[in-house]
C-alpha cells in the first residue's frame, strides 16, 4: 500500500474530499485556509463548497524547488495547472488543477472538487491534496 | 522640513559577474555615487542600506570607513531598495539631517526564487504541492487581467522586445542584445501566457543614491534633481497577491494604486505630466497591468498604446528606458534604486542613446512581495 500524507486543508469523508476553510464568528467572512495561531479563536471551522468557477488559470512548466514534494528533476518532470477557483458566496480558492488537457482550460468554466497526489514520478509514496477539476 | 536632491548616483553594472561577491557590488555603487557626487564617505551623515541575498548591508563599513555614521539595515522584499531610499528621503525631509546615503545590492543564486511557506505564515503543504512559485502569481494575474481587458499575447512580446532593445543602449543593463517578436512569443513557456523572454531573472547589481537637503545641494552646485515625492504603500482588503492561498470574492484594490495616488498628490502633478517612468516589469504582464495601476491609462488601453509605440523611446511615455527588470535582472535589493538612477541620468540629460528629449518629470515604481508598492516622482529643477 503506498503511504499517503493527507494536507491539513482537506479531509477525506469516505472517498469523498471535503475542503477545510473558516468562518469568521463577527462577521461571517471566509477565510481559507483554516487560520491557525491566536487569529483561530475568531473562526468556526467550515467546509467550504465543492464546486465553483474558474478565476484564473496557469500552467507550471518546470520543477519548482523545495520543500516542492513532486518531481523535481526536469527530465522527469511533468507539466500541471495551477489556478484560482471561485466557490459562490464564499471564497477564491488556489488550487491545483487536475486535467491533462491544459488548452481547455478557460476563465468562468465550471469546476469541482477532487483529489490529487503530489509525488515523485517513480514513487506512489506522496501528499495527497486538494485538487479543482473541469466539470 | 527641507525639500530633498539627489546629488549623486551610482551603479554597478547589473548582471551577471563571477569574480565579485554581492558586497563588492555594493561598495562600488556607493564609491560611484560618492564621486558623482564630489563627496567622501566621511560626509555621510547617515545611510539606509539593503541586500536581501548577500548578507548585512552595514557589512560595507569597514570598506567604506568606520566613521562611526549611523547605518540602518532595511528589509522589505522588492521593495527594499525603494524603501532605503524613501527612509533617507525622510531623514532630510524632516530637517534633521542635510546628506546621506541609500545604497542596495544583491547577488542571487541561478533560477527561480526559493521561498519557504512558514517565513511567510503560510503552511508547508501551500510549498509541497506546488503552489508557492511568483511566476505562477504573474501568470495567473495577467492572464484574467487579458481575458476581461482584452490584452493579447502578442502585446506582451512588445513589451519584452522594447525592453531589450532600450537595454542595447544602456551600459549598466545585463541583456543587451535585441531579441524579435516571434523570439519572444515562440519561445519556451514558463508559466502561461508567460514565455521566457517575458520574464526577469534573479541577477546581480548595486545602486547607491547620495540624497541631500535643498541647503547642502545648493553649496555644492547639485540642486538639478529633486525628489518630488516618495510613497510606499502596503496591500489593502481584496488586493491580488503573490503567495495568496484564497481570495475575498469581493475585490479591492491593488498596494500600486494607492502608493501612486499618493505621490502625485504629494508632487501635485499628475501622470499626464510624466515625460519618463520606471514601471514593476518582473515579467511584461506587469509592466502592461502597472501602466493603468500607477493611472498611466485605463485598463485596456494598453493594447492600442503598446502597439502605436507610445511607451517606446521617442513615444508620448517612453516606460523603462534602461530595459527595465526584464532586461536588467532584478537583483532584489537593488532594483527599486535602479529604476531611480535612470530616472536620475535621464533627468540630467545624461543618457545617451536612450535619451528622453527634455525629460522633466520622472516616475518609478517598484512593486515586491507580499504585496507592496513603492513610488517616487522625481523632477528637474
Amino acid at each position: 500500500m503506498p503511504s499517503q500524507t493527507v494536507v491539513s486543508a482537506m479531509r477525506m469523508e469516505g472517498e469523498k474530499p471535503v475542503l477545510i476553510g473558516g468562518r469568521a464568528k463577527d462577521s461571517g467572512a471566509y477565510a481559507f485556509p483554516m487560520p491557525t495561531g491566536p487569529a483561530a479563536a475568531r473562526y468556526e471551522e467550515t467546509a467550504l463548497a465543492s464546486e465553483g468557477t474558474l478565476w484564473s488559470f496557469t500552467v507550471q512548466r518546470f520543477p519548482p524547488k523545495t520543500p516542492f514534494k513532486g518531481e523535481l528533476d526536469p527530465k522527469k518532470f511533468k507539466p500541471y495547472a495551477v489556478g484560482y477557483v471561485e466557490l459562490p458566496g464564499q471564497i477564491i480558492v488556489e488550487t491545483r488543477i487536475k486535467t491533462d488537457n491544459f488548452q481547455a482550460l478557460k476563465i468562468g468554466m465550471p469546476m469541482r472538487l477532487t483529489t490529487d497526489v503530489v509525488a515523485p514520478a517513480d514513487s506512489a509514496d506522496g501528499l495527497l491534496t486538494y485538487a479543482f477539476e473541469p466539470v | 522640513m527641507s525639500d530633498v536632491f539627489v546629488i549623486g548616483a551610482g551603479i554597478h553594472a547589473f548582471g551577471r559577474h563571477d569574480a565579485l561577491s554581492g558586497l563588492d557590488q555594493g561598495e562600488l555603487a556607493v564609491r560611484a555615487a560618492l564621486e558623482d557626487s564630489g563627496l567622501v564617505w566621511d560626509d555621510m551623515q547617515f545611510a539606509f542600506g539593503g541586500s536581501s541575498a548577500s548578507g548585512s548591508a552595514d557589512a560595507l563599513l569597514p570598506r567604506l570607513g568606520l566613521s562611526g555614521v549611523q547605518f540602518i539595515n532595511v528589509a522589505n522584499g522588492c521593495a527594499t531598495g525603494g524603501s532605503a531610499m524613501l527612509s533617507a528621503y525622510w531623514a532630510i525631509k524632516s530637517g534633521e539631517f542635510d546628506v546621506g546615503v541609500a545604497v542596495g545590492f544583491d547577488k542571487h543564486p541561478r533560477g527561480a526564487f526559493n521561498a519557504q511557506p512558514e517565513h511567510w505564515g503560510l503552511p508547508t503543504w501551500y510549498g509541497e504541492t506546488g503552489m508557492m512559485l511568483t511566476t505562477q502569481f504573474f501568470g495567473m494575474k495577467i492572464q484574467r487581467y487579458m481575458q476581461l481587458h482584452g490584452i493579447s499575447a502578442r502585446t506582451l512580446a512588445m513589451v519584452a522586445e522594447k525592453a531589450f532593445a532600450n537595454a542595447s543602449l544602456a551600459p549598466h543593463a545585463w541583456r543587451r542584445t535585441p531579441v524579435d517578436l516571434e523570439t519572444i512569443l515562440q519561445s519556451e513557456t514558463i508559466n502561461d501566457p508567460l514565455t521566457k523572454y517575458m520574464f526577469c531573472s534573479p541577477s546581480e547589481g548595486g545602486v547607491a543614491l547620495i540624497l541631500a537637503s535643498e541647503k547642502k545641494a545648493r553649496e555644492l552646485g547639485r540642486a538639478d534633481v529633486k525628489i518630488m515625492s516618495a510613497a510606499v504603500r502596503t496591500r489593502p482588503e481584496g488586493s491580488f497577491e503573490v503567495f495568496a492561498p484564497s481570495l475575498r470574492v469581493e475585490r479591492g484594490r491593488a498596494p500600486t494604486e494607492l502608493a501612486a495616488e499618493a505621490a502625485f498628490a504629494m508632487a501635485g502633478v499628475g501622470p499626464e505630466d510624466i515625460d519618463v517612468a520606471q514601471l514593476q516589469d518582473t515579467e511584461s504582464g506587469a509592466e502592461v497591468m502597472h501602466m493603468a495601476e500607477n493611472g498611466f491609462c485605463k485598463d485596456g488601453d494598453q493594447e492600442r498604446m503598446i502597439r502605436d509605440g507610445e511607451t517606446r523611446l521617442g513615444g508620448k511615455l517612453p516606460v523603462n528606458t534602461d530595459g527595465g527588470c526584464i532586461a536588467c535582472g532584478e537583483p532584489v535589493a537593488a532594483s527599486g534604486l535602479r529604476q531611480v538612477y535612470e530616472n536620475v541620468v535621464q533627468l540630467r540629460g545624461a543618457a545617451g542613446a536612450r535619451q528622453v528629449e527634455d525629460a522633466r518629470i520622472a516616475y518609478s515604481q517598484v512593486y515586491g512581495a507580499p504585496g507592496l508598492s513603492a513610488v517616487a516622482i522625481l523632477g528637474r529643477t
